[in-house]
């Protein structure tokens, strides 16, 4: 039995075909094992410890591997299976995750075996859209050869359909994404992205599209605690760190972009630290005495501070 | 009378995993591919019409597979092949070239005489099928 258990791994990896006759179909399959075999617990483990927050969209991919791990085990048991439909909807606000996410997913997929590259293609409208008469079918056409393999990621997926415009060549590459969605389902994972209320009245002027993306998958907001953790984590990975000042600096931050305008998760974040590590050059710079190793990884209070966010208040 | 040129051409017909996998070593050593169809292959005629322009990039050769059906479904019968084009410096050659579909019947080459200048004798291969105009060769 073990022996069975060791080759279906290897299937796994591989792109080989996967048969087992029904007459040697062995009785028996350890599902665990064959996630660990195809290193998938490993891809799902760095993505809790990378990515900080995100709770039910953990739980929704642990579920879609769990399902696909599934399907490949029926399949070797010799039980019937239709190629599960794969293409998924994410939907959330800017900066939470999508696309990263989607990154994993295509890594997913890949060791499962339902993807042969696990590639990424992040595209928008204007990569599927051409400008005139008979520019969009090519180049719809030439990203989905692309793509095939891998993933396609379409960021902002409601702007190929503008229902004002009766003319807007989207119509056209959405009736071809349809069909090799249908068509091509074991060579193309599609992934729609976008915000969520505008996502649904895509799908709901597009009854195509809902009918074939089976996996909606929705991102939250993140909570003060977690974009501070998510600070964190992007100042670790470039070898800065806050002071005490800074911390405490950094929450209000939080607090005060949250409620302004246009404020965009954890890209506001990534950009207030860029702009703070700008001006901690500046500050350091500005300084007649030398700089220590340790002022050089320190941003502070007055780093964040200088930020516009606090002086409107 | 079979056709014979390119790569694999005395071989039985390669069915579309065979080519599958083909094109899948070609994307591999980084060639791009392109699909070409024509019906007139005299041996000569190294110059078959272009199915779309060559494609580079690809990883995964279902891509070039979709290309292949497209022009497979709109000339149903005419001889189209997939070449496998090598861009680095120093080769910038064709690596691979291979039938993937002929026609049903295939009407073959005839051997033609010609009378020159001085009672010599020069020959020329003859393709039957162009007897017929375009379009209704095969």
């Amino acid at each position: 039995m073990s022996f069975v258990h060791k080759s279906l791994g290897s299937r796994l990896r591989g792109n080989d075909e996967f048969k087992i006759m029904p007459n040697d179909a062995p009785d028996t399959v350890d599902l665990a094992a064959l996630l660990r075999e195809a290193n998938v617990t490993e891809v799902l483990d760095k993505l809790d410890a990378d990515l900080i927050g995100l709770a039910p969209v953990k739980q929704r991919l642990r579920e879609i591997a769990a399902f696909l791990a599934v399907s490949k085990a029926r399949a070797a048991l010799g039980l019937a299976g239709t190629q599960p439909s794969l293409h998924m909807s994410f939907t959330g606000n800017p900066g939470t995750g999508k696309t990263t996410v989607a990154q994993r997913m295509a890594e997913i997929l890949h060791r499962l075996g339902y993807v042969r590259k696990g590639h990424l293609v992040a595209v928008t409208r204007d990569d599927l859209v051409g400008q005139y008469i008979g520019h969009t079918a090519p180049k719809t056409k030439e990203v989905l050869k692309r793509a095939m393999g891998g993933v396609l990621f379409i960021d902002e997926a409601y702007y190929l359909y503008r229902p004002e415009n009766e003319r807007d060549y989207g119509q056209e590459s959405i009736e071809i994404l349809l069909q090799v969605m249908e068509n091509q389902r074991d060579d193309l994972v599609v992934i729609l992205a976008g915000y969520r209320d505008r996502m649904e009245t895509f799908f709901q002027a597009n009854p195509g599209f809902k009918s074939r993306v089976a996996h909606h998958i929705d991102f939250p907001d993140y909570a003060d605690d977690e974009l501070f953790a998510i600070a964190h984590t992007m100042l670790g990975q470039g070898d800065y760190r806050l002071d005490a000042g800074g911390e405490a600096a950094l929450r209000e931050y939080i607090v005060r972009r949250k409620a302004q305008p246009h404020f965009a998760n954890a890209r506001s974040i990534r950009n207030a630290l860029d702009r703070a590590r700008l001006r901690q050059a500046s500050r350091l710079f500005a300084r007649a005495t030398p700089v220590t190793r340790d002022e050089l990884a320190t941003i502070t209070a007055a780093d964040l501070r200088a930020s516009r966010v606090f002086q409107e208040a | 009378m079979r056709l014979t040129q390119g790569t694999f051409s005395f071989l039985p017909d390669l069915t579309n995993k065979e080519i599958a996998a083909q094109i899948a070593y070609a994307l591999s050593r980084g060639w791009a591919c392109s699909v070409e169809y024509t019906d007139d292959p005299h041996p000569r005629n190294t110059y078959w019409s272009m199915w779309g322009p060559p494609m580079f990039d690809l990883p995964d050769a279902a891509g070039v597979m979709l290309e292949v059906n497209a022009c497979r479904k709109a000339f149903p019968k005419h001889y189209v092949k997939v070449n496998a084009f090598d861009n680095s410096k120093g080769v910038e050659s064709m690596q691979l070239s291979f039938i993937v579909q002929r026609p049903p019947e295939e009407p073959g080459f005839g051997l033609a005489r010609a009378e020159e200048a001085g009672r010599k004798i020069g020959y020329r291969v003859h393709s039957y099928a162009t007897d017929k105009p375009e379009g209704q060769r095969y």
